[in-house]
């Protein structure tokens, strides 16, 4: 993370170091993914470019952009499309705003003809996502509409069916209704963005009379930062989990000086209140599927004395991993990163004491340090940073929490047996393993774009071409369902492979971390040598891409019985004939039909 | 502020917009002179010298402006 682009930022200092801040971003050594981007204005856009690309570094994205000719939005949609389909979108950005309503009612418009007009309004932008679906079948994002400049009839511009503010409020309402509808549409909220910011100043006539641009200058880093946002979010770079500190962050004092009736929580006090709403606000993140975990120097029985406050809403069972120790922060969020089996990366830090913070993020350069500075301002520091911007909530994200818990109970559990194989059995583990299914689509492509370390060859997939790979017969595909007596983990684990002739190519294998170490990946590759074989495939090659992440399964292949065939830089390519495999898997119950 | 140091304070204004720090600015330099300098980038640099100098260009003195001698005088009159 850059400390420039990191919210709160100067956007004025974005703007004008932008240079500077890109040469920056571009010295990584990481590797970043490409995505194309169409940039589709009904304004200027120029500046919106520059300084999204490089929300989007930051956020180890490349972009390469397509910017439409001036205010030709919709035109290079619907007539004159050869160049953008040649481009090939990843994600269009539809860049528009009220000054792109072709028509307000007027006064002698019947409230019918109002309606009509407000159909109409909505029908011409909705033709055209129609046809980005159709013939660039990509993600789109689309900005809704800012509120009116003026106001005619003064407050009741927001009655009356002809006020402009009345107007604009009903088309965003049907924007939002079509971004229901439509996975491959994400709506970027200018509506709401423009009023936190202040519309006298988003919608400043100066920069559309000079410069045609929708929004004030300033103002572009906000929304280039919410544009960034639902784009890393998109590619499944969103934060998993919170490491939250105790003292003064989710309490004001210290329990250990101050005891249970000195700290500050609660409805009693002023100062209590806001620490209240903060814990409310933290709670709230379980059903995104946030993983809420704490982090404090304190005895753990403290800890608990604390959070078992009767006025708090947190309690320690919101919570998966709890460390209240003396340890550095970096060292235990390095620890909470590898029990729950995802990089530090994932963990937003949540610390009031800078001292702290400057540890964490000195060690753990990749970590999100949000900086937690007076406790009014924390909810909007965390809620403003976009770390858990939602695309879509899938069933696993709401029962995420819970799921990581069964994880911490199992690892529990594994100490109690003398041998593994008994501890596997114990688990009481069903699995469903089978073709890819219409309704885990969305499912299976968000994991191919967040699973990094247990991922062979880290392919990532739009929601476009997993459906194309579902459906075409020259993919074999699985995905797999692992549950226990501990719980269900839901969709775990997704293999694809390309057949050519009687061989069929491994293009992706991939499986969540929350299963290691289960003989789900026998048993993934037991169902794929029937189903193989039942098509005529006689051999599997596989193939390890390496990058920084997934040295985890250099040896995947070897480990699976394949044969080396070739290696060059840290990458192989492995080989497995068919005839007289094996079943690997014995810790498993699989069904392969359809589920029950 | 003297002329001088509203020139002193600019060139560093300059330096950053266009990130270079070799720009020599004076009161015939012109938007031709520097590398960068075009319709689009002027947008920044007007949003920098409002930042710098604290103050809010009207419209009308902006569509006028021709070169950089302008620009202070205008920043002179502003202050």
């Amino acid at each position: 993370m850059i400390l420039q682009l990191q919210y709160p930022f100067d956007p004025q200092l974005i703007l004008r170091t932008r240079s500077k801040i890109r040469k920056m971003l571009l010295q990584t050594e990481k590797r970043l993914i490409e995505v194309r981007i169409a940039v589709l204005g009904g304004s200027t856009t120029h500046d919106i470019i520059e300084i999204l690309e490089l929300f989007l570094l930051d956020y180890d994205i490349k972009p390469v952009f397509y910017e439409c000719e001036f205010g030709q939005f919709w035109q290079e949609v619907m007539f004159n499309n050869e160049e953008l389909i040649r481009f090939k979108p990843d994600i269009i950005y539809i860049h528009t705003s009220n000054r792109n309503i072709t028509r307000f009612p007027d006064m002698q418009d019947s409230a019918a003809e109002v309606d009509a007009l407000c159909d109409m309004q909505l029908e011409h932008f909705r033709v055209m996502w129609v046809e980005i679906e159709k013939t660039l079948h990509c993600p789109m994002i689309q900005t809704n509409f800012e509120l009116p400049y003026f106001r005619l009839l003064g407050n009741r511009d927001a009655v009356d069916v002809h006020g402009r503010t009345a107007f604009i409020m009903k088309l965003n309402q049907k924007f939002s209704e079509y971004a229901r509808e439509h996975e491959l549409f994400h709506l970027l909220d200018i509506h709401s963005l423009s009023a936190w910011y202040g519309l006298e100043k988003w919608s400043d006539p100066l920069f559309w009379h000079m410069y045609k641009y929708s929004l004030c200058v300033p103002a572009i880093p906000y929304l280039a930062h919410n544009a960034a946002n639902i784009i890393k979010a998109i590619y499944g770079k969103n934060k998993k989990a919170m490491a939250l500190d105790l003292d003064n962050t989710l309490w004001g004092g210290v329990i250990a000086d101050d005891g249970i009736d000195g700290i500050e929580i609660g409805h009693e006090t002023s100062m209590g209140q806001v620490y209240s709403e903060f814990q409310n606000y933290i709670r709230l993140h379980k059903d995104l599927g946030v993983i809420l975990n704490v982090i404090s120097k304190n005895d753990e029985s403290n800890a608990l004395l604390g959070l078992n406050h009767p006025e708090g809403t947190l309690h320690p069972d919101d919570f998966v991993i709890m460390k209240a120790n003396w340890e550095n922060k970096d060292t235990n969020v390095r620890e909470l990163a590898r029990e729950l089996n995802i990089l530090p990366e994932s963990i937003v830090f949540v610390d009031d004491n800078p001292a702290e913070r400057g540890i964490v993020s000195a060690q753990m350069p990749d970590a999100a340090v949000p900086v937690m500075e007076k406790v009014e301002h924390y909810i909007r520091t965390l809620d403003r940073s976009g770390f858990f911007e939602v695309t879509r909530i899938s069933e696993d994200d709401i029962r995420r929490n819970e799921m990581y818990k069964g994880n911490v109970e199992r690892t529990r559990e594994e100490h109690m047996y003398q041998n593994y194989d008994e501890y596997l059995t114990s688990l009481d583990m069903h699995a469903v393993i089978r073709p890819f299914d219409a309704i885990y689509l969305p499912r299976i492509t968000q994991l191919t774009n967040k699973s990094n370390q247990f991922n062979l060859t880290t392919r990532r997939y739009t929601d476009s071409e997993i459906a194309v790979v579902a459906s075409d017969d020259i993919y074999l595909t699985l995905y797999g369902k692992l549950s226990d007596k501990h719980g269900d983990n839901g969709l775990v684990s997704v293999v694809i492979g390309k057949k050519k002739d009687t061989v069929l190519h491994l293009e992706l294998w991939l499986m969540s971390c929350r299963v290691l170490k289960r003989n789900m990946e026998q048993a993934m590759l037991d169902t794929l040598v029937t189903e193989a074989q039942a098509v005529g495939i006689q051999k599997l090659i596989g193939y390890y891409y390496r990058t920084e992440k997934n040295s985890l399964v250099q040896d995947f292949y070897k480990r699976m019985g394949f044969t080396l065939r070739s290696e060059s830089e840290g990458d192989s390519i492995w080989t497995l004939k068919l005839s007289g495999y094996q079943e690997m898997n014995h810790s498993i119950k699989v069904s392969k039909g359809e589920e029950s | 502020m003297t002329k001088e140091e509203i020139y002193k304070n600019l060139q560093s204004v300059f330096e950053e917009v266009f990130d270079d720090e070799d720009i020599v600015i004076g009161a015939q330099t012109t938007a031709n002179d520097i590398k960068g300098w075009d319709s689009l980038r002027h947008i920044t640099l007007m949003s920098a010298v409002e930042e710098a100098f604290d103050l809010s260009f009207d419209m009308r003195d902006i569509v006028h402006l021709k070169s950089v001698g302008e620009l202070v005088d205008l920043i002179e009159r502003e202050l």
